[in-house]
């Protein structure tokens, strides 16, 4: 995924769309914010680190979303998959959920965005 | 929060006898439409779906089994561990969060007469019948054994619900009474698609077989042959 990494590193093109990311109140990032406390608090925790009220009797813990070294491993499509299809789309636990038949895939696509925000982070770094 | 507090104290305070007579009706609406949706819809928006103060009535008939509602009335006991939308009572704790049992409001208990009557107007609420297919469920039996490795190892259910009381996640309703709680038919149709009945809510669609649908219903009621309170 080198080009990848590239693409993110493109100065200009990247600094546009970090401001882009970060300007104002944007609808879409709160929007995100609100799916996450909604469907995702119950088992990655309130701060988004894995400690959610569902973990005493889970037999894998859930991804702590503000981990930068494993968040950084995965690609922005990785990550909307596991969303969309569950963990096992990703060759990992059913434990994570597919979530297609409550969110869309703009609102998946905000969720990944918002997990970027949580681990301050991008595949590859 | 404070208005429902505020509210249930103003119940309390109702003379029992203007609540004689029971009109199940007229008790619903004066007892129990502050925190239950009688009319629908269900939430459409997440803020609705935060602002929930009781699982929505509006398909009470299409729902549960009638002796469990009178029973329970009469002596209601927790069955979400951490309430409505669970957002609403936890919070972060040392070790990560923990469910703020001070934030769950106790149920209003309703006198033998007054559940009896209000049963039969809730049993009248029918939204859904065209989700559920009278007799979809075909009685039959599956070990604890097999059914709860189904219900954790195979589908991932274990995550938000217990299967004995203090075992299992805690973001859903307990199972262990669900059988006792809820028609068959019904189940097999939310767990088919949980968003048919509640298009908000936090529970998956997990593209359950047909045959897995039976399968979780048998070990439901297997669950509820244990007699878990
Ligand atoms: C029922 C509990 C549960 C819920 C609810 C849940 N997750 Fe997960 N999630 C997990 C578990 C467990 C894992 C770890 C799987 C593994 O490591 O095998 C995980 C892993 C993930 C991963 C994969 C991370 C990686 O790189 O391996 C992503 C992405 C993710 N969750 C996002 C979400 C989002 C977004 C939501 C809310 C829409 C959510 N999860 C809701 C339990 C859950
Ligand atoms: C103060 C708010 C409040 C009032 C008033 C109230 N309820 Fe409830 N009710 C709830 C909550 C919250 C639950 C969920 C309890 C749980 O899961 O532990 C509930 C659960 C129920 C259930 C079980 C439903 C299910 O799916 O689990 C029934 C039946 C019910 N209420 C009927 C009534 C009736 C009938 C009245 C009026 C006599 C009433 N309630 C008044 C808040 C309320
Ligand atoms: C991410 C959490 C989560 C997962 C995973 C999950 N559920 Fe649920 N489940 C819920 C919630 C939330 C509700 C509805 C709560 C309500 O109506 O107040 C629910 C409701 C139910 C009900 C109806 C119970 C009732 O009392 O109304 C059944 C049955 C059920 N789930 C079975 C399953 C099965 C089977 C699986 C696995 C295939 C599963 N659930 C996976 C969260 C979950």
């Amino acid at each position: 995924m080198t080009p990848r990494r590239g693409w993110w590193r493109a100065g200009a093109f990247g600094a546009a769309l970090a401001a882009a990311t970060m300007a104002g109140p944007s609808s879409a990032a709160e929007r995100a914010e609100d799916l996450y406390k909604t469907y995702c608090w119950q088992c990655h925790g309130m701060k988004g680190d894995g400690n959610g009220i569902n973990v005493r009797d889970m037999s894998v813990q859930p991804r702590d979303h503000t981990d930068a070294r494993a968040m950084s491993a995965r690609t922005d499509e990785e990550l909307f998959t596991a969303i969309k299809k569950g963990g096992q789309a990703i060759n990992k636990s059913v434990l994570m959920p597919p979530w297609d038949g409550v969110l869309s895939d703009e609102e998946i696509h905000s969720l990944v965005r918002y997990l970027r925000e949580l681990c301050q982070c991008r595949h590859g770094g | 929060m404070i208005r429902s507090i505020g509210m249930t104290v103003a119940l309390l305070l109702l003379p029992a006898v203007a609540l004689a007579g029971g009109d199940g009706q007229r008790l619903l609406q004066e007892r129990c439409s502050g925190c239950h949706n009688l009319t629908g819809p269900a939430p459409q928006t997440l803020a609705e779906l935060w602002a929930r103060k009781g699982p929505d009535l509006f398909y009470a008939g299409n729902k549960y089994r009638p002796e469990w509602v009178e029973q329970w009335l009469q002596a209601p006991r927790r069955i979400r561990p951490a309430g409505m939308y669970y957002g609403n009572h936890i919070k972060p704790g040392p070790d990560g969060d923990i469910i703020d049992e001070r934030s769950l409001p106790e149920h209003p208990r309703l006198g033998a007469e007054d559940a009896r009557a209000v049963t039969r107007a809730l049993m009248q609420l029918k939204w859904g019948s065209h989700l559920i297919t009278p007799g979809a469920y075909k009685p039959g039996r599956i070990s604890l054994s097999m059914g709860e490795l189904m219900f954790d190892k195979f589908r991932g259910c274990l995550a938000c619900h217990e299967i004995e009381p203090g075992y299992g996640g805690r973001s859903g309703p307990e199972v262990y009474t669900v059988a006792r709680r809820l028609q068959a038919d019904y189940l097999i149709s939310y767990m088919r698609n949980p968003q048919a009945w509640d298009p908000r809510i936090f529970m998956p669609n997990k593209h359950l077989k047909e045959r897995d649908l039976q399968k979780f219903v048998h070990y439901f009621r297997a669950l509820s042959e244990e007699d878990f309170q």
